[in-house]
């Protein structure tokens, strides 16, 4: 395993960050959240982004995710430029090849545990046929099957943070976006998402994890490290990954 | 999205603010309610109107003594007494070019007696030509027989109502009875007919206008029924009957002659403002509905802000969002409109119980025309929200913030 995902083996790329740059203005100062960023992440990484608070962690997150939008600079995903994607383009990628976990899990309240799974499937308007088979699939593979029929306030913090990952994975994307995803959850309920992630992440699954929790950001194989807008630190496996590595 | 599944969400948001959507669906469904049941009760009346004096025919004048101002209007309750309508008026306007019939009509009231029975009866007095201008038919025996104007013949024709009060089955006709004090023989029992310009056509009896004329001790008649050959022609027959009268009445004729023309662009004055009535209900009723969805709407959207922020998250476009919130409203819309119209048909039963020789139903305009505004209101306030919902940042929308 070890010696296949071996950094110095050369792969091919996923995700392409060139001179991206994030600002936003607070009154009339600029807080620049991203401040030219250069990464590469290639197919199946597992990456943690750790840093303070405030050092443009999540804004990465959600430029990655096509949430949000660089102000300057080139993001390229699989080939395609983004940044010159419309509004529309960009919802259809989010839903056909990004999937998002939240730290508050975001469910819709009034759904159940198997809606909620279901929600971007209905979004995509697959039939109710096919629907099923996937999110029974997905039920039985989270441990939620008993579940199902449970609406979010009936759930305990650990079983709608599974069910937020039901419905990240559900349309089968390459790369899941976790912002914090432990950060509600105990010890042990946060230990059980991890292992799913995780598990996700062998099956193939492209994993950005940002936390704050040190001994889970070191389980990842590539550990980035953020202050004040800018990739201070990006390890690999525990070497310090070279600059032409990382910035190739 | 497949429009059953939007369906299903929609109706799983209105069954979780069940309040707030019954509001919703209690505006809406009275303002298409109004127009409904006010345009029904308006047809109804109209049709009612139609059906009695299009039994006039549209080549028929009816001349009535004293002057109106206005057609339509109710005759001056001040001044004197018109004068009289004579038998020989009658006569001198039948012989006018271009009448081909005039009736004359004197009517009153009598008790009218057979064997003990009983009866206060509409007697009027006529002519034999007031059976083909009105399109009587008589089921047994014989109309009125064709005869000098002044010759009071005492004979009778009397309708089926008549019949069955005073004589049960018993055979009617070549009968003697009494009308006030004077004694009529029955020559003919006319078919069964409805009402008509407010007469109950069965409860009636026709004597000759002079037996009339003796029976009530009065002159004047109450009104002439004159008849040109066409249509076309009416409005000639009208200027001459003018002149005549003029003439014969020394310089002012003092008649008012009306058309069925007439009479039906005065009820459509009277049916113009009842719609005006409607529409403004309508109108309000549909404002406040339009706002009560915008406001709804708006409530939802901020309510909802960190969903649409999911929603976007996981893959809607912003025409996702906004058909969401769109069809949201007019899905309340289309059950308010049905809530509406359910509530309107009742009604209208009950009227149509309550007063069963009118026919009140709503026409099918007035129907979509009360859903499609309905519908439009709802689209139309709901679609700034919508639209403000579509357009959040999904960012900050997941944050909750309205941006
Ligand atoms: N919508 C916004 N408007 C203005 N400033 C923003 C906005 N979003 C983020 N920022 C600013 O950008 C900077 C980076 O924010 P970001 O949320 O990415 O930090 P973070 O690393 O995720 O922090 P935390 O660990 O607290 O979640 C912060 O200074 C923040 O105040
Ligand atoms: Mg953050």
């Amino acid at each position: 395993m070890r010696a296949q995902l071996s950094p110095l083996r050369k792969q091919q790329t996923m995700i392409k960050l060139s001179q991206l740059c994030r600002t936003f203005m607070l009154g009339d100062q600029a807080v620049h959240a991203l401040n030219n960023i250069n990464l590469n992440i290639s197919p199946g990484d597992y990456i943690s982004v750790m840093g303070p608070s405030g050092s443009g962690k999540s804004t990465l997150l959600n430029v990655l995710g096509l949430l949000d939008v660089p102000d300057s600079g080139h993001y390229l995903l699989q080939g395609t430029d983004t940044t010159l994607l419309s509004e529309t383009e960009r919802a259809r990628y989010r839903r056909e090849h990004i999937g998002f976990v939240f730290q508050s899990y975001h469910l819709v309240p009034r759904l159940t545990a198997r809606e909620n799974i279901e929600l971007p499937l209905v979004l995509a308007g697959i039939a109710p046929h096919d629907r099923q088979k996937k999110v029974a699939a997905i039920l039985a593979q989270l441990g939620l099957t008993e579940r199902a029929g449970h609406l979010p306030n009936q759930l305990s913090g650990g079983q709608r943070q599974r069910v937020a990952i039901g419905r990240a994975i559900v349309m089968q994307p390459r790369l899941l976006l976790a912002d914090e995803p432990t950060g509600n959850l105990d010890t042990q309920s946060g230990l059980d998402v991890v292992a799913i992630l995780e598990q996700l992440n062998q099956q193939g699954i492209t994993l950005l994890v940002v936390t704050h929790d040190n001994a889970l950001g070191q389980r990842a194989r590539r550990r980035i490290r953020m202050v004040d807008g800018r990739i201070v630190a990006d390890e690999l496996a525990g070497i310090i990954a070279s600059e032409a590595d990382s910035h190739a | 999205m497949r429009s059953a599944d939007l369906l299903r969400f929609n109706l799983q948001l209105l069954l979780r603010h069940r309040f707030r959507s019954l509001m919703i669906l209690l505006a809406l469904a009275i303002g298409v309610a109004a127009v409904n049941l006010l345009t029904g009760l308006g047809e109804g009346a109209r049709a009612y109107v139609l059906n009695q004096f299009s039994l006039l025919g549209n080549k028929t004048l009816i001349m009535l003594p004293g002057k109106k101002e206005t057609s339509g209007g109710l005759p001056p309750l001040t001044g004197e007494s018109p004068r009289d309508i004579t038998l020989n008026d009658a006569t001198a306007i039948s012989r006018l070019p271009g009448v081909t019939a005039v009736a004359p009509l004197l009517v009153g009231i009598a008790e009218v007696r057979f064997a003990g029975r009983q009866r206060e009866v509409v007697i009027a007095g006529t002519s034999s030509d007031y059976f083909s201008i009105r399109q009587l038919n008589v089921q047994q025996g014989q109309p009125l027989p064709a005869m000098a104007l002044d010759t009071a013949s005492p004979v009778a024709v009397i309708g089926s109502t008549v019949k069955r009060e005073l004589f049960g089955n018993a055979p009617a006709l070549g009968q003697w009875l009494k009308a006030g004090d004077r004694r009529f023989r029955i020559i003919g029992i006319l078919s069964s007919k409805g009402q008509a310009m407010g007469m109950d056509m069965n409860d009636l009896m026709l004597i000759p206008v002079a037996s009339a004329q003796v029976l009530f001790n009065q002159p004047g008649l109450f009104r002439l029924l004159i008849e040109s050959n066409n249509s076309d022609s009416l409005p000639a027959v009208k200027q001459r009957v003018e002149l005549l009268m003029q003439r014969r009445q020394n310089g002012v004729a003092d008649i008012t002659l009306i058309s069925q023309d007439a009479i039906l662009s005065a009820f459509g004055n009277i049916l113009t403002t009842l719609n005006l009535a409607i529409s403004g209900i309508a109108a309000i009723s549909l404002l406040v509905a339009g706002i009560l969805i915008m406001n709804v709407t708006l409530i939802s959207v901020s309510q909802r802000t960190a969903e649409i922020g999911l929603l976007k998250a996981i893959g809607a476009a912003d025409s996702d969002i906004q058909t969401l919130f769109l069809s949201e409203a007019l899905l309340m819309a289309l059950l308010g409109a049905i809530a509406g119209m359910l509530l309107s048909e009742l009604g209208l039963l009950a009227m149509r119980l309550r007063f069963s020789d009118l026919a009140f139903h709503t026409p099918w305009w007035a129907r979509l025309l009360a859903l499609s505004i309905a519908l439009a209101t709802s689209l139309l306030f709901a679609w700034g929200p919508a639209r403000r919902a579509a357009r959040m940042s999904p960012i900050s929308a997941l944050q909750g913030k309205v941006n």
